[in-house]
């Protein structure tokens, strides 16, 4: 049936989807000054979390940390909506530290579409785009109902929604995520346009009622007592409204799961999509790591005015029946009423080495992808693509260069990197380990990393970066008075290094050398620092960590110089590899579709051998 | 575009059975078509890679010699191009006579080392490799070349991988610590941790001290010949060397100079320099040999201290004596004659008995170079470093290893040690060219373009 279009409203950009990439794209876009509308098929769940209800983590926090020093929202977000804090990996050293919190879905949601709302020159719209495509130099974008919009820029932000298809167990439809319309016929115009899509899975665990937790079989969790939140502009910390549980799987979920394993979608072969690996459903735990005696899992409210509880850790595309039984199993959840059954969903994403560094697509200009429709998963890599993406498409609107962040500067630009050069075989998920600058990309120091490019992109306000500057100065103040602070031996002292393990002092010392002493701290020298200024927790937190990694991070520094050399070998973008002599097919194959920006970047795909970039470097000199 | 054709005579110069003149690049089969008549008839175009044909090499239709083609067809070929092996008759003006032909149809010739290069650019070879096969073009003996062929054939790189491998898996632990807040991590516990950096410090370790021994045998042994003036310094050199090089006669301070030669003793290769002899001296021509003299003592890998028996010991013998150090072997020369010397200053040190003039005690003395020299054999079949470069890497993975197990030691969060493992893997990735930085390639075609 052929609709009748009419024409609607002009734009600078257009964003394709409301969930965490889509809201940061179209906010930020719209902040830059540009004239933005985002669409999105259900407007009652703008930033919807169809799975954790939670956001951080282990390198996710880091991410959040980062889009919120580039003037993103989600940070903030975050702490006006948090239920309960934690950082992670406390005890474990100041790179891997990671910032989590369990989050009120439905309050979240409801800040995230207020925000968007409230936005100035952002039109927010309940839509189905079904055809996008480019008719005289501008591309339109086609709704269910026929309205034809325009725009100088789209960024698909589809997530899920895109051909999406939900199975659980034998049965499957088509669907987007939380009962929600999937988006059918937007595939088939990205396919005419010639973009290859491909399908990638996630699940979801079920929901079930709090009331039938036997919470007393459980192990409790609570948030910390000094909690931090996730903005560098959030003034009252998050307070702890919930506390979560762990329950642990046994024999039995083993003998039920392995009993039903074939009524699995997944290994039934009717899943095409690939899922993510460090994200696998409990059935593909249980297969995989068949030794393993048994699986954690935490339990986790959705929310303060919901009774719904999350599953974390087993979620699953077998049949409901099998589910309820295999949850029965699990001490604390023999009598468990499940609300929402655990389902798999497949859909539909591109290869993110179809995109450039900008998140443009190379060969559409005016095109940009972001989030699991570049073959990512989680709302946090989700987001800070979001971001890039609509400062992106705002720059190319205005004409200026793309903002591309180094992997030296931030697991954003780590993300990025990854995704456009090597490419991801499964929903890409952010890890601390896919960073090679770990004791540099930490998540107190975002601010410092990244806030002078958000306050020079206009992101950041006046108020926010001064602030900034004033903690950055008394920070180094700080830091130059521990180096020049001497501590002089005597009884009190030695008694307490000596409790603390560490060798007493015989002569004077620098402060700032006993701070680097593993066993002491910033805090526990306090008593016999007598010139102590009183500082912000976050600025005594920052110079204790400088101080006591120093070595370490001068070390990671001039690694990072040294990569910096090969990425400062640009390569011009119209090198035909196949001119070059000496490479192998497949690096010139590689080459040749990736287009790598500079030498660094070329070495880092798969299939491009160490001699292959001698060649490369070789053929640039002459 | 497309690489120029090379050729070149690559086997040793001089009298061997047959040359070798290798032609690599788009163009060898062709070029070598019009080079060499099959006495089959066939055009070396017609055949398939690894076959060989018999025929002659032509001329303007006038035959230089019999010849024997082998075809390599890309990339199966050492340089992984087109490759064709003139196998010609081994007299030199043969052999130089084809290579023209063969140039003359449109080939060039090749640079120093090209074809291991192109073989490492194509692929053919990692660092390691193409550094050892330099080596073995340079090689100076049988020692020498043989590391260096093991090194071609990857001893070092499968040395290097197995280290690698174990801090990959330290890598692989260290990840899922960082990753994971809730596990228990295998491997991360302080003893087995440190345990297993113990281990990959030690296999460094080892690594670095075959650069040493390595070294001694590709690039010998720096050996002077000290003593007072006509003690028989020259004349020992001449034995070494087994040619009149020194002139020898019975005026004291007739060898002003230092003379340079090489000898080659038990595989073990030494740079001889005979000195002018110590002694106090007005003579400012004979002064400045002296002093230059001292100065070879202090910078020699190996000293031989030669002292005339047939005469007492003087104060200049004495000096001589307690300047002498554990790098030197003390040569008594002329046991042929009555011995009158105060032995008994030799406590303690390596003395060998000789006569330099009719040639005895020299087995002994060769005996004794090798045990001074060769505090570490090195077998021939392991994995050795042979260049400054891969020295340089192996050292700051040792330093970078050893740090970390300081680090860990002292009680510091394990991201913080990740920082210094990180750092000896690049240094040994560097070492076998996996890991590639601008002078790598800078410094190895360097040496590929002055290579012999």
């Amino acid at each position: 049936m052929n609709i009748p279009e009419y024409k609607a409203d002009n734009y600078d950009v257009a964003v394709i989807g409301g969930g965490h990439a889509g809201i940061e794209a179209a906010l930020v876009a719209a902040r830059l000054g540009l004239k933005t509308i985002m669409f999105t098929i259900t407007l009652d769940w703008v930033g919807n979390m169809p799975c954790n209800p939670s956001i951080g983590g282990t390198a996710k926090g880091h991410l959040v940390r980062e889009l919120d020093a580039l003037g993103g929202e989600m940070g903030k977000a975050a702490d006006k909506n948090t239920l309960q804090s934690r950082m992670l990996n406390r005890g474990k050293g100041p790179a891997v530290y990671s910032l989590r919190a369990q989050i009120d879905r439905r309050r979240y949601s409801e800040y995230m579409k207020h925000t968007v709302e409230l936005q100035k020159g952002l039109d927010v719209k309940q839509a189905e785009i079904v055809s996008v495509e480019k008719r005289e130099n501008i591309w339109h974008l086609i709704t269910s109902l026929g309205a034809d919009f325009t725009s100088k820029t789209v960024i698909f932000a589809t997530g899920t929604f895109l051909g999406g298809r939900v199975y659980v167990g034998e049965v499957n439809y088509e669907a987007g995520p939380d009962g929600l319309f999937p988006a059918t016929k937007l595939s088939q115009s990205l396919k005419n346009l010639g973009i290859p899509l491909r399908r990638f899975k996630t699940g979801t665990p079920a929901r079930v009622l709090k009331s039938s937790i036997d919470f007393s079989e459980l192990e409790l969790q609570e948030g910390d007592q000094k909690t931090v939140p996730f903005s560098f502009s959030t003034k009252e910390k998050p307070q702890n409204k919930v506390v979560c549980h762990i329950a642990y799987t046994n024999d039995d979920t083993k003998k039920v799961i392995l009993d039903n394993i074939h009524r699995s979608p997944l290994y039934a072969g009717v899943i095409e999509g690939v899922g993510p690996r460090y994200c696998p459903s409990i059935e593909d735990k249980i297969v995989r790591f068949a030794d393993k005696k048994r699986h954690q899992l935490f339990i986790e409210p959705c929310g303060e005015n919901t009774e719904e509880m999350y599953l974390q850790g087993m979620s699953s595309s077998l049949p409901e029946e099998v589910q309820i039984k295999f949850y029965h199993t699990i001490k604390g959840l023999e009598n468990v009423k499940v609300m929402r059954n655990a389902y798999a969903i497949e859909y539909d994403c591109i290869d993110p080495t179809a995109l450039k560094a900008s998140l443009e697509f190379k060969d559409f200009e005016g095109l940009f992808g972001a989030g699991q429709f570049n073959g990512s998963s989680g709302y946090e890599e989700a987001a800070a693509q979001g971001l890039i993406a609509g400062i992106n498409a705002a720059k190319k609107v205005k004409g200026e260069p793309p903002l591309i962040l180094s992997r030296a500067s931030s697991y954003i630009g780590t993300l990025i990197d990854d995704l456009v050069t090597k490419g991801c075989s499964d929903p890409y998920r952010m890890m601390t380990s896919r960073s090679e600058y770990r004791l540099l990309l930490r998540q107190d120091n975002a601010d410092d990393r990244l806030m002078p490019i958000g306050y020079e992109l206009g992101l950041i306000s006046e108020e926010e970066y001064n602030e900034f500057t004033e903690k950055k100065r008394l920070k180094e103040l700080e830091i130059a008075r521990i180096n020049q602070t001497y501590i002089a031996p005597g009884e009190e002292i030695n008694e307490m290094l000596s409790s603390m393990g560490t060798t007493p002092l015989s002569t004077g010392v620098c402060l700032a050398d006993l701070i680097k002493r593993p066993q002491l701290s910033y805090e526990s020298l306090a008593p016999f620092d007598k010139e102590r200024p009183i500082l912000p927790e976050d600025v005594c937190e920052k110079a204790e960590i400088e101080i006591k990694y120093e070595g370490y991070i001068v070390r990671q520094q001039s690694q990072i110089n040294e990569t910096l050399r090969l990425e400062n070998k640009k390569i011009p973008e119209d090198l035909n590899y196949d001119d070059v002599y000496g490479l192998r097919l497949e690096a010139k194959e590689k080459l040749n579709k990736i287009k790598p920006s500079n030498i660094g970047q070329a070495s880092r795909i798969s299939g491009v051998s160490p001699s292959d970039i001698s060649v490369l470097l070789i053929y640039l000199k002459k | 575009m497309s690489e120029r054709t090379v050729a070149a005579i690559s086997t040793p110069q001089g009298e061997g059975g047959i040359a070798v003149i290798r032609i690599s690049g788009d163009e060898a089969i062709k070029i070598a078509d019009k080079s060499f008549r099959a006495f089959s008839g066939q055009k070396l175009e017609t055949l398939k890679g690894y076959s060989a044909a018999y025929g002659e090499i032509v001329s303007d239709n006038k035959v230089i010699d019999d010849a024997v083609a082998l075809v390599f067809t890309s990339p199966k070929s050492f340089t992984g191009e087109n490759v064709v092996e003139l196998s010609v008759h081994g007299g030199k003006l043969v052999a130089r006579d084809a290579l023209r032909v063969v140039l003359s149809n449109g080939a060039d010739l090749a640079g120093p080392g090209e074809f291991t290069k192109r073989a490492y650019l194509n692929g053919k070879l990692d660092l390691a490799s193409a550094e050892s096969i330099m080596e073995i073009i340079s090689a100076k003996n049988e020692t020498a070349l043989k590391i260096s062929r093991m090194a071609k054939e990857g001893n070092l790189s499968r040395e290097i991988e197995e280290i690698t491998a174990e801090i990959l898996k330290l890598d692989a632990a260290i990840s899922v610590y960082a990753d994971y807040p809730d596990e228990e991590i295998e491997g991360l516990d302080t003893p087995t941790f440190l345990k297993t950096l113990e281990k990959i410090e030690e296999n460094i370790k080892k690594l670095l001290e075959t650069y040493d021994a390595g070294k001694v045998i590709r690039e010998g042994v720096d050996t002077c010949i000290v003593g007072k003036p006509n003690v028989g310094k020259s004349t020992l050199m001449n034995v070494l060397c087994r040619e009149d090089r020194s002139i020898v006669t019975d005026v004291a301070g007739t060898t002003r100079d230092v003379v340079e030669s090489t000898v080659t003793v038990d595989g073990i290769t030494l740079n001889l320099s005979d000195t002018a002899g110590i002694r106090s001296t007005e003579d400012t021509v004979e002064k400045a040999g002296v002093e230059r003299s001292v100065k070879r003592l202090n910078n020699s890998a190996l000293v031989l201290a030669v002292f005339d028996v047939s005469r007492p010991f003087d104060n200049d013998d004495r000096k001589l004596i307690s300047a002498l150090g554990n790098n030197a072997i003390i040569v008594l020369n002329k046991n042929d004659l009555q011995s009158v010397a105060d032995m008994s200053l030799f406590e303690g040190k390596n003395t060998v008995s000789i006569s330099a003039k009719d040639n005895s005690g020299i087995q002994k003395l060769y005996g004794e170079i090798e045990k001074t020299v060769n505090s570490r054999k090195i077998s021939g079949d392991e994995a050795v470093l042979i260049s400054e470069r891969q020295r340089n890497c192996a050292k700051r993975a040792y330093e970078s290893i050893a740090e970390a197990k300081k680090s860990l030691l002292s009680g510091i969060t394990i991201d913080a040690v990740g920082v210094l493992i990180d750092d000896c893997l690049s240094a040994l990735l560097e070492l076998t060219g996996k890991r590639v930085t601008n002078e790598v390639t800078d410094e190895v075609f360097k040496r590929f373009c002055v290579g012999k």
